[in-house]
């Protein structure tokens, strides 16, 4: 008996690996199939698009919209990062890359080397909103306390004008564009010779549900996440660059006006020129009915 | 005649590839973890691999905060699960009247069935609120979150296992020890658990196996925060474990990168931490046999 359970148990640890690179094959190979499904008869034309889980929602309903329009046209969508489109997209096996990120000169070589020349286009801005439990007392923070909060420099609700509470600090993973964003934005101020890291008690959850349960429920913790993924039971904190103000709620408006801090746009990159049905559909995407499909979901349109 | 040796020599060489091809996997899975892990011992100097800090986007690859929160969260596991799944299994086996443990065994063996994410949802929207108000914690996402998980997890596993080797002592045993004048408690006790000790001993092994390898479920619930743990009080405190980190991140990592390497490193740690479980758990049950040998001859 002994003997058979060894050998069971024996696979434990690479399971997680093996299980990772099964599912990245099951979901290439689901991407593939569904795009295959055109009805019969029919030519149809089959766009891969895959990348930031921020613009995954986003990415959907344009999709949806678009072959409503174009029944010829296929387009599958799946998130899991902008990391991840942007590998899609110098392995060769996708048309577009949804990204939260501007691409980095290492994947850009990268690209290069494999023969695939990215072009980037900007199709949305996102703001990105600070938020609080409801009863929180705490209704406005500067970039610079916000970045010693998460840097592990201020711990205590009271240092920043709330309650005498402990700070439980709240972040998406680190493979996150949005996570990256904050890190370089907001408690590096922008400045590239600065290297704040979080402080290591910050809580790295998976996913935008996993911040958002926490903040519902926990009157201590802080946490970020884009303007549409926030819900009305969080709160808010409106945001100021400096101590002086002015502070400032995220708002298409502000975003546009440039008067929110914490904003940044959103990016889709195709492997050279996009050509034919790919560039129709970025060109929809850009143009009055793209873009109010962007202000739908809680985004701020490119063009006001 | 001649047909049916044909089919023989056919199925025992069927049966015989099989059983070798479990080696053969184990191998390869063995040689492909060394490929892709070994190069990070070259790529990062052991100076960072020990470091504390782990922060991958920006080169941190300190090794300690991961090891030493996968080893809080599955001692908490063992903590709570192995007095739980003993009880049960005991209970199950020589104090439930038996229309109790007809219904008790299914129901325990059907919550092994049981898909983790959903455990790791049930922690995450339950248990962690739960725990933080309890225990007046800053935050419920914590090790003893995940070690309570993982405790429910890898009980079906040992009551079950358990359950069935107490199951296979002989009745003349626990018999002779009523007849002897002990109570149903020392005979339970001194008697039919010492002899049913191997595979108790493989039943917590085993569950203590799933507890090292599950993933999801930790992810959900310990807050995954890099801290590296110093004493008890680390219970109470989020920690990020080995696997989550590989679930985490392996899906985003450049292909090559030091990063990638060091991940794999981390998959072969897994794999020794587990060998090494696998061997003093033969080694015991062996050790145990052999006394059990001497006794009766």
């Amino acid at each position: 008996m002994g003997r058979r359970y060894n050998l069971v148990r024996m696979r434990h640890p690479a399971r997680s690996v093996i299980l990772a690179l099964i599912l990245n094959l099951a979901l290439t190979g689901c991407a593939n199939s569904g795009g295959a499904g055109g009805t019969p008869g029919v030519p149809s034309t089959t766009i891969e698009n895959k990348g930031s889980d921020t613009m995954v929602n986003l990415a959907l309903a344009w999709a949806e919209a678009y072959q409503a329009q174009r029944p010829a046209v296929r387009i599958s969508v799946t998130g899991g990062g902008s990391g991840t489109g942007i590998a899609a997209l110098i392995n060769g096996t996708l048309d577009l890359a949804n990204a939260s990120r501007q691409i980095k000169d290492e994947e850009r070589q990268e690209a290069e080397a494999n023969g695939v020349a990215p072009v980037e286009v900007v199709v949305a801005r996102d703001a990105i909103a600070i938020v609080v439990n409801p009863a929180n007392p705490v209704d406005q923070l500067t970039i610079a306390q916000i970045s010693d909060i998460y840097s592990g420099r201020i711990n205590n609700w009271a240092e920043v004008g709330g309650e005498d509470r402990p700070i439980v600090r709240l972040s998406r993973e680190t493979n996150s564009g949005t996570h990256v964003y904050f890190l370089e934005q907001v408690l590096r101020g922008g400045a590239s010779d600065d290297s704040t890291l979080f402080s290591p008690t910050t809580l790295l959850l998976p996913s935008s549900e996993g911040i958002s349960a926490e903040i519902r429920q926990n009157p201590n913790a802080i946490g970020y996440d884009g303007l549409g993924y926030v819900t009305p039971d969080m709160k808010v904190v409106a945001v100021a660059p400096t101590p002086e103000g002015p502070f400032t709620y995220p708002s298409p408006e502000t975003v546009n006006a440039g008067t929110y801090a914490i904003a940044r746009d959103l990016y889709i990159y195709t492997n050279g020129e996009p050509q034919g049905e790919v560039a129709a559909y970025l060109e929809w995407i850009l143009g009055p009915e793209g873009q109010a499909i962007v202000t739908e979901l809680g985004f701020v349109p490119i063009t006001p | 005649m001649r047909e049916a040796t044909w089919g023989e020599f056919v199925v025992t060489r069927l049966i015989r590839a099989a059983g070798y091809s479990a080696i053969l996997f184990i191998a390869l899975i063995f040689l492909f973890l060394v490929r892709e892990g070994v190069p990070a011992l070259f790529e990062a100097p052991l100076s960072v691999l020990a470091g504390a800090r782990w922060y991958p986007i920006e080169g941190h690859f300190g090794l300690l905060p991961l090891i030493g929160g996968s080893a809080v969260v599955t001692l908490g596991a063992a903590i709570i699960a192995v007095p739980f799944g003993l009880g049960t299994a005991i209970f199950i086996a020589e104090i439930a009247p038996r229309w109790v443990r007809e219904v008790l065994k299914p129901l325990v063996e059907v919550l092994a069935g049981l898909p983790s994410v959903m455990l790791g949802f049930l922690g995450m929207l339950v248990l962690a609120p739960f725990l933080r108000e309890a225990f007046n914690l800053p935050t419920g996402l914590t090790a003893l979150a995940g070690a309570v998980l993982l405790a429910g997890i890898s009980l079906p596993t040992i009551v079950s296992v358990a359950e069935d080797a107490l199951d296979t002592v002989p009745r003349s045993y626990r018999e002779a020890g009523l007849a002897l004048g002990a109570t149903k408690w020392q005979t339970i006790w001194r008697v039919t658990l010492p002899a049913a000790g191997s595979g108790v001993l493989t039943a917590i092994m085993l569950g203590l196996g799933r507890a090292i390898g599950e993933t999801m479920a930790v992810m959900m619930v310990t807050g995954n925060a890099p801290v590296v743990p110093g004493g008890p009080g680390a219970l109470f405190g989020p920690v990020r474990t080995m696997t989550a980190t590989i679930a985490a991140e392996m899906g985003e990592v450049a292909n090559g990168s030091i990063h990638y390497h060091v991940l794999f490193l981390i998959g072969i740690l897994l794999f020794f931490i587990s060998l090494i479980v696998n061997l003093i758990a033969s080694s015991l049950v062996f050790r145990q046999r052999k006394r059990a040998e001497r006794i009766l001859s």
